[in-house]
């Protein structure tokens, strides 16, 4: 583990040196070349800010709202057949719409449950191999101007269901718990 | 994404009248512009940084032996662009950089990808299929180690917090290849 986290720290570094020393042995003005790639950022935050500002407002307001809390407890009945723990609906309703609160709950979660119960293992899973879709979306969509996705946001939002069986699938092949 | 933007409205004004929350509606409304405004500063950052860093490793021709040999997969999965194009390039470049979890990295060479592959079919609002695919994959995040969740289990006394990640990993990958089965059993079944 140690190893593994020295390296994480060290890749950053690391390549940001080897980009300008080699920038600079083979002749480019590094300097500029930085500034004129730099200048291209404003323009993208730019274009991409309306699309990021509709969906912020949308989920907290969803979150607010109780919207959240009612498609949790709606989600609670089906997945007590196939005995998942509960705290999992919450990962998952919360985890493609917002980074940040994902790690909240998850943090929630460990605290409550344990380190090593299944909940906080199956959540830990899933944060691991999900994304935030919808600010992926918002961001990248809006950085090109697409506006018509024809079946991207289905397709998306399948896929996550799909990935959060394949995690408790997973879990419970791996820690053999529940 | 409209259909998607007006039904999270909707059903956020209707439930927040029926639990008497319409206060609290208000209030996160200006929340959420708030923290809009918050994360594009910080875009704002590390985009431009990050465009100045690949700019400098493109006109180094550095970019080239970095990606060369994950490049061939990235050929093998956009298979309609040019293989001399820009585009395999910066998008080899954001898988690169969501494998080692650098976040930070991989948003600002994904747009770079997206900006790449738009010069491909310019001044059309309508997504490519090529698109879709850079973003299902990207949103599926192959990650190599997730070093936060990590973290968080070896604060709370966890006995083998590194354990999640072999299944992570395989979670990761299983969940990626299903997300692609299903986009690529879409354009069949459509088409």
């Amino acid at each position: 583990m140690k190893t593994v986290s020295l390296i994480s720290q060290v890749i950053i570094p690391l390549f940001i040196l080897f980009a300008i020393l080699y920038g600079c042995i083979k002749r480019v003005r590094v300097y500029d070349c930085f500034i004129s790639g730099a200048k291209g950022g404003v323009g993208v935050v730019v274009r991409v800010f309306p699309y990021l500002l509709a969906i912020f407002v949308a989920v907290k307001a969803f979150q607010a709202s109780g919207a959240l809390e009612f498609a949790q407890e709606l989600l609670l009945g089906l997945l007590k057949v196939f005995h998942v723990p509960i705290d999992v609906v919450s990962i998952a309703l919360i985890k493609p719409l917002s980074g940040s609160a994902s790690l909240g709950v998850f943090t929630n979660i460990v605290k409550t449950n344990g380190p090593d119960s299944l909940a906080s293992l199956i959540s830990a899973v899933i944060i691991g191999s999900a994304e935030t879709t919808f600010y992926v979306l918002a961001v990248y969509l809006g950085a090109v101007g697409i506006k018509r996705t024809r079946y991207l946001v289905p397709v998306c939002v399948l896929a996550d269901l799909v990935g959060i069986i394949i995690a408790i699938g997973i879990v419970r092949f791996f820690f053999h718990l529940g | 994404m409209n259909t998607v933007w007006v039904l999270l409205i909707v059903i956020s004004v209707f439930f927040s009248f029926l639990n008497g929350r319409l206060d609290e509606f208000t209030k996160s409304i200006f929340e959420g512009a708030k923290s809009a405004v918050e994360v594009s500063l910080f875009l704002l950052g590390i985009v431009s940084l990050w465009l100045g860093i690949t700019k400098i490793i493109e006109d180094s021709g550095l970019i080239h032996r970095l990606s060369g040999f994950f490049q061939y997969f990235v050929r093998r999965l956009f298979k309609n662009i040019p293989p001399d194009h820009p585009a395999i390039t910066s998008i080899t470049l954001n898988f690169l950089a969501n494998l080692f979890g650098l976040g930070n990295a991989a948003t600002p060479l994904g747009i770079k990808a997206m900006q790449d592959l738009k010069t491909l079919h310019p001044g059309g609002e309508t997504i490519t299929f090529e698109m879709m695919v850079f973003i299902v994959v990207n949103t599926a995040s192959i990650q190599l180690i997730p070093f936060t969740v990590i973290g968080i289990l070896a604060d709370y006394g966890s006995k083998n917090p590194s354990a999640i990640v072999l299944p992570t990993l395989l979670a990761t990958f299983l969940s990626a290849l299903f997300a692609l089965g299903i986009l690529f059993a879409v354009r069949r079944i459509l088409k």
